[in-house]
């Protein structure tokens, strides 16, 4: 398993929009994925999970990446949410 | 009757009022003999309200644009995910219940989760959540989302409307819509705002009985008048027409040159009174700040400002308006306008007495605090400095005088600064414009305060309401005074601006054009409108 964490620096945090952005990414990739904030967490590739989150700007997440291919999923998701939130 | 909530689209308009009501009542919760036939159903269901999600993106995409429109594509991502259709399934399955009351049960659970969040945004998501179940729910009772079409204008009412409803309404019969719940975020509100029509959210409980009424709606205020006398209906037609005339100007003219039909351009700035009149600048399209009144930061004070907070205050206004030009006009007070700590004497005659540069000149540590903080402000941005009141060229020079002291003590503190900071006085007196050839040749620009200008050269006390038949800004001799200053400016290589009240006026605007006038500074509003008429000269 590889993690890497984020500190979310988007004004708006991750609402509606961008977290369909982030499922929709997630869907591309065979391994799991999951976000952690605080004690919640969540399924990337999980709509209403992501939402659920809450995550504000300010609040740092945790990635976890499992699978084959999570080296190359890794650099990929954190390339996009570091991109984008 | 008034009927009040939150204005969340700015508009203004008139129509009957239509009650529309959009509830699911009665969800009958019935057993299912076979609960996988049931599952079918709803995935049957599920299936056609994507179908109807992806139409509407699609108009909505033409409507509303791909931000806005991007709600229904979420709206069947929320279809898609599993942690939803399973809850539903799983209700199915257990309880041996029909689909529809099993998404009811879904939908109250899922809404839940984020009406207990403490961002009003995700709070207002709980309508998503509903939104979505309804659709499926509809669909699987036979009952399609249909909104009546109107025979005439129509001002909708409805508990809540969901996304798929605003956008389904018929734009050219709906005149705006009022929701008794409801939040700034909710998707309603963001649509109404992006199709330009009125909008009031959370209004609470409406009676049915004005039904049918003819109503204004009003969505700065909030409000909606119902059966409106006819003062006030003139009233809001007015403001209506301002409006759109506004919209229309801002579609026309903003982002233009402000160039004759000759191919003259003219700087076009906004005269402002604090840092939070520069939104309205922006938003007019002003080219530069003409005039910014630096009274503001001595008013309503109980001690005088401190340079810490004088410098905030012009950074502000530098780093918003970026590269576009500042020019501050120092302090213009005097004994008419009461600052109690200044300890000002009562005159007979304040406007010719006590005031603006020759209380900077005589108060010489006030004057100092300012310029500093103006000149440490002044790497932010293009800034310059103008001078009021003056009627000698030996102020010009004293001025000059304290800047150089001003510069050096920076240099000596190791504070940076602009060194090209340009210098200009105002026109006002007709003493100054009389010498403006001399002055011409001691500052970098001219900007003409047609008010004083006007009470000074009439000899009219502006505060007078008796004389008022005597104050005539386009007087003669107003006039000549101007050219004249205008003239002397040229000779010198210098510009010349107008930031009195005289520059809106669209009747002077061809004649100062001919005097060559290089500059107009005007209050926001009236930005626009002087560019549509210098383009037409």
């Amino acid at each position: 398993m590889k993690t890497f964490t984020h500190t979310v620096t988007d004004e708006l945090g991750i609402h509606a929009r961008p977290a369909g952005h982030l499922v929709n990414m997630a869907k591309n990739f065979e391994d799991t994925i999951i976000i952690k904030k605080g004690d919640k967490e969540a399924d990337a590739k999980k709509l209403l999970q992501v939402m659920s989150l809450g995550a504000k700007m300010g609040d740092t997440l945790v990635f976890e990446i499992d699978g084959e291919n999570e080296d190359n999923t890794l650099l990929k998701v954190e390339e996009f949410v570091k991109e984008n939130f | 009757m008034i009927i009040k909530g939150r204005g969340v689209s700015p508009e203004i308009s008139f129509g009957k009022i239509l009650f529309y009501d959009n509830t699911i009542k009665d969800i009958k919760r019935y057993s299912v003999d076979n609960p996988s036939e049931e599952i079918k159903r709803l995935h049957y269901g599920i299936l056609m309200a994507k179908d109807d999600l992806d139409r509407l993106y699609e108009d909505a995409l033409k409507e509303v644009g791909k931000i806005n429109a991007e709600v229904f594509s979420i709206h069947k991502m929320m279809l898609c995910d599993e942690d939803y259709t399973e809850f539903v399934e799983n209700i199915i399955n257990t309880q041996r219940v029909n689909a529809e009351y099993a998404l009811a049960v879904t939908s109250d659970n899922f809404s839940k989760t984020f009406l207990e969040m403490d961002d009003e945004y995700m709070r207002a998501r709980a309508s998503d959540i509903k939104d979505v179940s309804d659709r499926v729910i509809r669909i699987l009772g036979g009952n399609k989302n249909n909104i009546a079409s109107f025979e005439e204008p129509v001002i909708i009412i409805a508990h809540d409307l969901t996304p798929g409803e605003t956008v389904q309404l018929d734009k050219t019969k709906v005149m705006g819509f009022i929701t008794e719940a409801g939040s700034d975020n909710s998707h309603t509100a963001i649509l109404a705002r992006s199709m330009g029509i009125p909008a009031i959210v959370n209004a609470g409980k409406i009676d049915e009985s004005i039904n049918g009424q003819f109503a204004i709606i009003d969505g700065t205020k909030g409000e909606c008048i119902v059966n409106p006398d006819e003062d006030t209906l003139s009233v809001y037609e007015d403001k209506k027409k301002k409006e759109e005339e506004k919209i229309h100007l801002l579609k026309l003219l903003s982002g233009k040159e402000t160039v004759t039909k000759d191919g003259r351009k003219i700087k076009l700035y906004a005269n402002i009174g604090s840092p939070a009149e520069v939104k309205g600048a922006v938003a007019n399209d002003a080219e530069g700040i003409g005039l910014f009144r630096s009274e503001f930061l001595y008013l309503d004070k109980s001690d005088y400002p401190t340079e810490e907070e004088q410098f905030e205050s012009y950074k502000e206004v530098l780093t918003k308006m970026g590269s576009k030009p500042v020019i501050i006009r120092t302090l213009d007070i005097g004994a008419d306008k009461r600052i109690d700590y200044f300890d000002l004497p009562g005159e007979e005659n304040p406007a010719m007495g006590y005031r603006a540069i020759r209380i900077c000149l005589d108060r010489k540590e006030l004057f100092k605090t300012q310029l500093r903080a103006i000149f440490r402000a002044s790497g932010f941005g293009k800034v310059s400095i103008m001078f009021p009141m003056i009627t000698s060229v030996e102020e010009v020079y004293n001025v000059k005088a304290i800047i150089r002291e001003v510069k050096n003590e920076l240099i000596s503190d190791g504070i940076p600064f602009d060194d090209q900071v340009e210098i200009g006085i105002m026109i006002e007196t007709p003493a100054s414009a009389i010498i403006s050839d001399i002055l011409a040749k001691e500052v970098d620009f001219f900007s003409i305060g047609t008010n004083d200008l006007t009470q000074y050269t009439l000899a009219c006390d502006r505060q007078n309401e008796k004389i008022s038949s005597f104050v005539n800004p386009h007087h003669p001799a107003i006039l000549r005074l101007i050219e004249m200053t205008v003239n002397n400016a040229h000779k010198e290589n210098i510009w010349v601006g107008i930031c009195g009240e005289l520059a809106a006026d669209l009747t002077m605007t061809e004649e100062f054009l001919r005097m060559g006038v290089d500059e107009l500074s005007v209050s926001a509003p009236y930005i626009l409108r002087l560019r549509g008429k210098i383009r037409s000269i």
